[in-house]
């Protein structure tokens, strides 16, 4: 439980562009007539993108009109899940995973980066580029620690990492989402022991497979692997 | 130790191409028409035989879920729902199924609802993972494209894959939580009874099965049961993938038989426990929900449901959670205990106030300003939580707490003698006003 309130400061009016108002009535056909709440959390995000990231007040009565659900009903929805921020959040969203698997590995010092180069969790800076918050388990700990920034998942940090990740957001230089630290998605350091078997590959055409990112080393037979010290 | 062939996730790592080209290629979506021939009850057969048990959790007998639900219909339909809110701390394996093989578990969806008579299945992902999501959609339509599903497919049984997600609720993995989210309503646990194979999802009959155990159906079929069971240890049968996180070298996924030694586990898979295995402090062996055990008990253990239960633990997840000598334990638990605070619906009072008062007094032991007797305090207070509430919720923000004095009560007392033996701080003199 978290106690979570609309901001003060709301801005006159929300509407879905027309594009947006296309993909909320074909989400709401995914349900049998009469269940276009179930549509409810995918139409309420796309309102959440919509306004840069966040649920202002007349986003959530617009919502609660087209679904035809009381705005209480809304309400409480935007208040229960945490993914909806009810403020502002920077252009570059940062939720850090706080949670035990990731504070093993270190994800104070990630905390104590984001301190040091965005400011406290949920202020925005002032060129409204970043803002940061710890959240609960993001479901990455074998690539702790990691941090979501907006849709995807930067993994296997360090203070560094983070650092220069945030700096090439912030000069809109390209950054490369996943592990920092050159491994395969959820593989081991240095490569996968398991999977090797190329039997199980014979029928795939060479062109359907993903080359790996060039700093992770080729997956070899055997187990000669020796795991890198960290 | 598993070999490669016997392996369900050949794409674990993403090494090669999700698309559905490449999965075929694999092996996926072969001979599934001749599967459906069987019949419904042949399929829930073959899978009770196989011995699968669901990959969520808790561990109960799939083909025994299936078959709850009902043969013939009173008007309602009946819905499969796949919970792919993947959020228990440790665990990031159905992420990789989603993301890397996703025709697995759109094949497995598809036989899964032929077996319970459904026509409709939704897949729930949680919020967080947008990217994945974007592939399993995009996977879906492929799927849908090549008449694998949809109307009139070349399979021969209708069928309509939905996909939805969440907006950050843990509890939302919970199955009644999760139908009440899929409805459009905050994610707060059902009473059962009525259980959801009568009273699910708009109001039909429904089974909630997690993304492992579904994407697993398919290979178990094509395969056959005997394949299945004969890996594993009995009433444990088959592959599992396990996540190993915290103090390894390697962190890693990796799929493996039920009943792998523990220590093999983490030398093997994981480079050894950081610093060697005289190092290991404790092991939390199948997610944040279990109660933790100590490196004593942790060489031969087979790591499989009944052997983990035998230690008043579980295989929950099979995301083993790794702590070395230089973990603060207490801090650990604490900070489990400030997730179930974070993530308890609210709807039950001992579950509410219990999870942020166990987490209020942790983090006081965890700083040594306690006293002893709050130690036994602490525990009765987490029996009053477990086993009182509507869901698990409760009860697994209580067994880490459980564990952590069951086994390290002397790390607790120590660190209020501690805290207790420091020099109180000198007396400042105060200017009289």
């Amino acid at each position: 439980m978290s106690v979570r309130r609309l901001a003060a400061d709301q801005p006159e009016g929300f509407a879905f562009t027309p594009e947006n108002l296309e993909w909320a009535k074909a989400q709401i056909k995914k349900y049998p007539d009469g269940k276009q709440a179930s549509a409810v959390l995918a139409i309420l995000w796309r309102a959440q993108e919509q306004m840069g990231g966040w649920l202002p007040e007349p986003a959530l009565r617009y919502v609660a009109n087209m679904l035809s659900m009381a705005y209480i009903r809304i309400y409480e929805i935007a208040t229960f899940y945490t993914m909806f921020n009810l403020a502002p959040v920077g252009r570059f969203y940062v939720q850090v995973c706080g949670t035990t698997p990731c504070w093993l590995r270190g994800a104070n010092e990630i905390k104590d980066t984001c301190r040091k180069l965005i400011g406290q969790p949920g202020q925005v800076t002032a060129d409204g580029a970043f803002s940061w918050t710890e959240v609960e388990c993001l479901g990455a700990c074998v690539n702790a620690p990691m941090a979501q920034i907006n849709k995807d998942y930067y993994e296997d940090l360090t203070p560094d990492s983070l650092a220069t990740i945030l700096a090439n957001l912030k000069a809109g230089r390209p950054v490369t989402p996943g592990p920092q630290n050159g491994r395969q998605a959820s593989a081991p350091l240095g490569g996968p022991i398991t999977l090797t078997d190329a039997e199980l590959y014979k029928n795939e055409e060479p062109d359907e497979t993903v080359t790996p990112p060039p700093a992770s080393a080729p997956a070899k037979s055997g187990k000669s692997r020796t795991p890198r010290p960290r | 130790m598993l070999q490669d062939k016997d392996r369900i996730f050949k794409n674990l790592y993403g090494l090669h191409s999700w698309r559905l080209k490449a999965a075929r290629a694999r092996g996926a979506w072969d001979g599934t028409k001749a599967m459906i021939e069987k019949g419904h009850e042949a399929i829930i057969d073959e899978v009770k035989a196989s011995g699968l048990r669901g990959r969520g959790g808790a561990g109960f007998p799939t083909g025994l879920k299936w078959s709850f639900m009902p043969k013939q219909s009173d008007g309602r339909p009946n819905y499969l729902v796949v919970n792919a809110d993947e959020s228990e701390p440790g665990t990031c394996k159905d992420r990789d199924i989603m993301r890397h093989d996703p025709q697995l578990l759109i094949e497995g969806a598809f036989l899964a609802s032929f077996a319970m008579r459904a026509h409709v299945c939704y897949i729930y992902i949680r919020g967080e993972f947008i990217r994945e999501r974007e592939i399993l959609q995009a996977a879906i339509d492929e799927a849908h494209n090549a008449k694998l599903i949809g109307h009139n497919n070349i399979n021969g049984w209708d069928f309509e894959l939905y996909l939805s997600h969440g907006a950050g609720a843990y509890i939302c993995g919970e199955e009644t939580a999760l139908l009440e989210s899929l409805e459009g309503k905050k994610g707060m646990p059902r009473l059962k009874p009525p259980f959801p194979a009568n009273v699910g999802l708009y109001g039909a009959p429904t089974t909630v099965n997690n993304v492992e155990t579904i994407a697993v159906v398919p290979d178990i079929l094509r395969r056959g049961a005997a394949w299945f069971a004969s890996l594993g240890r009995p009433n444990n049968s088959g592959t599992k993938l396990f996540c190993l996180s915290g103090h390894v070298n390697t962190p890693c996924n990796v799929e493996e038989e039920m009943g792998i030694p523990l220590r093999e586990l983490i030398d093997h898979y994981g480079g050894g426990v950081r610093g060697g295995w005289d190092n290991l402090l404790a092991v939390i062996p199948g997610g944040s929900s279990v109660p933790c055990i100590p490196a004593s008990e942790c060489l031969d253990l087979p790591m499989d449901f009944d052997s983990l239960k035998a230690l008043k633990t579980g295989l929950g997840t099979a995301a083993v959670i790794v702590m070395d000598k230089s973990t603060d334990i207490i801090r650990a638990i604490a900070r489990l205990s400030y997730f179930y605070k974070h993530e308890s619906c609210g709807q039950c009072t001992p579950c509410r106030e219990g999870t942020g008062w166990m987490w209020r007094v942790l983090e006081r032991m965890a700083k040594g300003q306690a006293e002893k007797g709050e130690i036994d305090m602490l525990l009765d207070v987490s029996y009053q939580v477990e086993g009182h509430t509507i869901c698990a919720l409760g009860d697994a923000a209580a067994w880490p707490v459980q564990g952590l004095i069951r086994h390290f009560r002397h790390v607790i007392e120590a660190r209020i003698d501690e805290q207790a033996a420091k020099p109180i701080a000198p007396w400042v003199p105060v200017a009289a006003e």
